[in-house]
């Protein structure tokens, strides 16, 4: 299959009042239509910083990102994105948060009833069709999220760009969260590029999962291609050695080979390997 | 048997939530009662102590007087000026009959203005002067809370301004609304202008101030939704910075509308403009032994104006604002 996304040797530098910091060197990805790709990384080495670049919001210092050969200068809608804090405004309703992106792009191609229809269908791929008037103050951590999800979704993006999209959620609601988002890839089958904390998370839902080293001057460390048949069962995979070795494969890059040495970085191990046990649990 | 029991015994330990509500609806309105109370006796002993070349500082008994005997003479001029027009009205009306080519002339009544007449003034003078602020203060707010380089351009002027009494512009103002608006039949009359005007200066501060803070403060996340979307500039604040930065709008207006009704008084006061500064300031000059009580009704009437002022301003936030929380007190 055709590359969609050239992530083409991408630097990042900040100026800070220190003088200029790298945050990302080097940083080269190639992303094939249909794939879902997870980032993975300590945190501070800059997957975000990717994730960022691709969506247009930073440009990069050297390199550049082409989106069907063509380069990347703005965000826009074809390259919609997740964010962490679902970042719905409070002010609209479900409805109102997902129609406000199906006006801005479909407005002129889609009729009133278009419109309508189009909102409540993407309402409805996300389970969110019984909430739809409600306001995001009014629904849980879980559910906004999937309004998010329902957003982005519904600009219809070349490729969707999920930061952190479960980060901020319970263990069981996480679960819940990426089952979903397997169901909707099996229908939809869009390219992805998802960053994420969580080792079980990558293996479950990726085709591909790229290990960043730390930053600063973070890069691509290793790919990891993830062959499991889909659709995917936790509980199956759960006694799966395929599974478990890719899942060790994942943990050995990050806590041997790019260990974090700060004392920061040890104490944010081990919430994460609480997350991970939480999560087995689930 | 057993669940009776139960049921007693919960009837005898815990009140009946009637009644919680009952104890908690009195605590809400009888501590305050008793704190009026206490303010009263306090004020009338107080005011039988204080000897002035007026008399006796007015307590609560004359004050209350006053409010009955204003509203009379509100009554009385009102039926004058009736009166007046009835007169008027008959003499054109005789005139025409003898001469039909005759234009009757209709002469304004220019009765002295009563109590409830200032108060009318002045709260259209400070609500005038207010909106005309919000006019100015929220786009420019908006524009400075979006735009770093004018907020670094824009701030040092607006925190020297800031601090200057609008009392100190006063003088200005007159000067600058008898130049400018030398009109000789004025439909606006020039004291109102510089009532308001004053207003104006001194709510647009605040409002800009909090209106800037407001959109700059935006969560950057709901930015960046909005450039995903490729939200157009006009769209981008309709939808997204306006909403977004209403709470910290209203804490603005809020703070702006009370200073303006202080600052509003003390101008009219000092310029002899209508309304109840003036009020206050005739009775002054007037010394006559119900002067204070007068005066006293006027700054109670003034306290209570800008309390209903405040709260209506809550009450427009509560129906406008999305951000229920940020509603308080």
């Amino acid at each position: 299959m055709e590359t969609l996304l050239n992530i083409s040797h991408i630097d990042m530098v900040f100026p800070t009042p220190k003088g200029p910091f790298t945050a990302l060197k080097d940083v080269d990805l190639q992303i094939k239509k249909g794939e879902f790709v997870s980032l993975i990384g300590h945190s501070g080495c800059g997957k975000s910083t990717v994730l960022n670049v691709v969506a247009g919001l930073y440009q990069a210092s050297t390199g550049g990102v082409l989106l069907n050969g063509k380069e990347v200068t703005e965000p826009g809608p074809e390259r919609a994105v997740v964010f962490q804090n679902h970042s719905l405004l409070p002010w609209l309703t479900a409805y109102e948060n997902v129609e406000l992106a199906v006006k801005q792009v479909f407005g002129k191609s889609k009729s009133k009833a278009e419109v309508k229809e189009w909102v409540e269908h993407n309402l409805k791929l996300v389970h969110m069709d019984h909430a739809m008037h409600k306001r995001p103050d009014e629904i849980s951590g879980g559910m906004k999220q999937r309004v998010g999800i329902a957003r982005a979704l519904s600009m219809q993006p070349e490729i969707l760009l999920m930061d952190e999209p479960f980060g901020a959620l319970d263990a069981l609601t996480r679960a819940h969260m990426q089952d979903s988002l397997m169901e909707i890839q099996n229908e939809l089958n869009n390219t992805v590029i998802m960053i994420t904390h969580d080792v079980d998370e990558a293996v479950l839902l990726s085709d591909r999962i790229v290990m960043m080293t730390n930053g600063p001057a973070a890069t691509v460390g290793e790919i990891l291609d993830i062959n499991l048949e889909r659709p995917r069962d936790r509980l199956a995979l759960a006694e799966d050695p395929e599974y478990t070795h890719l899942r060790s494969e994942v943990l050995k890059f990050l806590y041997e080979k790019q260990r974090k040495v700060e004392n920061i970085g040890a104490s944010s191990t081990n919430t994460k390997a609480d997350k991970n046990k939480s999560d087995e649990a689930a | 048997m057993l669940a009776t029991v139960f049921s007693n015994k919960a009837d005898d330990t815990t009140p009946s939530p009637a009644m919680a509500m009952a104890t908690e609806v009195g605590k809400q309105i009888a501590i305050p009662m008793m704190g009026i109370l206490f303010f009263l006796l306090f004020w009338s002993i107080a005011a039988s102590n204080i000897d002035t070349s007026l008399g006796k500082f007015p307590g609560p008994s004359a004050v209350w007087e006053q409010f009955g005997s204003l509203y009379d003479e509100h009554v009385t001029e009102r039926e004058k000026e009736e009166a007046f027009y009835e007169r008027q009205e008959k003499r054109n009306a005789a005139r025409v009959a003898k001469d039909p080519d005759y234009v009757p002339k209709i002469r304004a009544y220019t009765g002295k203005e009563t109590f409830l007449d200032q108060i009318f003034t002045s709260l259209i003078t400070v609500m005038s002067g207010f909106l005309l602020a919000a006019a100015i203060a929220i786009p420019l707010g908006i524009a400075i809370g979006l735009s770093k380089t004018l907020n670094t351009a824009v701030n040092p002027i607006i925190q020297i301004f800031k601090p200057v009494s609008p009392l100190a512009w006063l003088p200005l103002v007159t000067m600058v609304v008898s130049a400018l608006y030398a009109t000789p039949d004025p439909v606006i009359p020039k004291s109102f202008l510089n009532s308001m005007i004053t207003v104006t200066l001194c709510c647009v501060w605040p409002m800009v101030i909090n209106t800037a803070v407001g959109v700059a403060s935006i969560d950057s996340d709901l930015v960046n939704v909005s450039k995903v979307l490729r939200l157009p500039a006009l769209k981008h604040v309709q939808k997204i910075v306006l909403p977004a930065s209403v709470p910290m709008i209203f804490t603005g207006m809020r703070l702006s509308l009370g200073v303006a009704w202080m600052v509003l008084i003390a101008a009219e006061m000092l310029a002899q403009n209508p309304g109840l500064g003036k009020f206050v300031w005739d009775e002054f000059q007037n010394g006559s032994s119900d002067s204070l009580s007068r005066i006293m009704t006027a700054v109670v009437v003034i306290g209570f104006i800008g309390f209903l002022l405040d709260r209506g301003m809550l009450q427009l936030q509560r129906i406008v604002s999305w951000d229920k929380n940020s509603v308080t007190r």
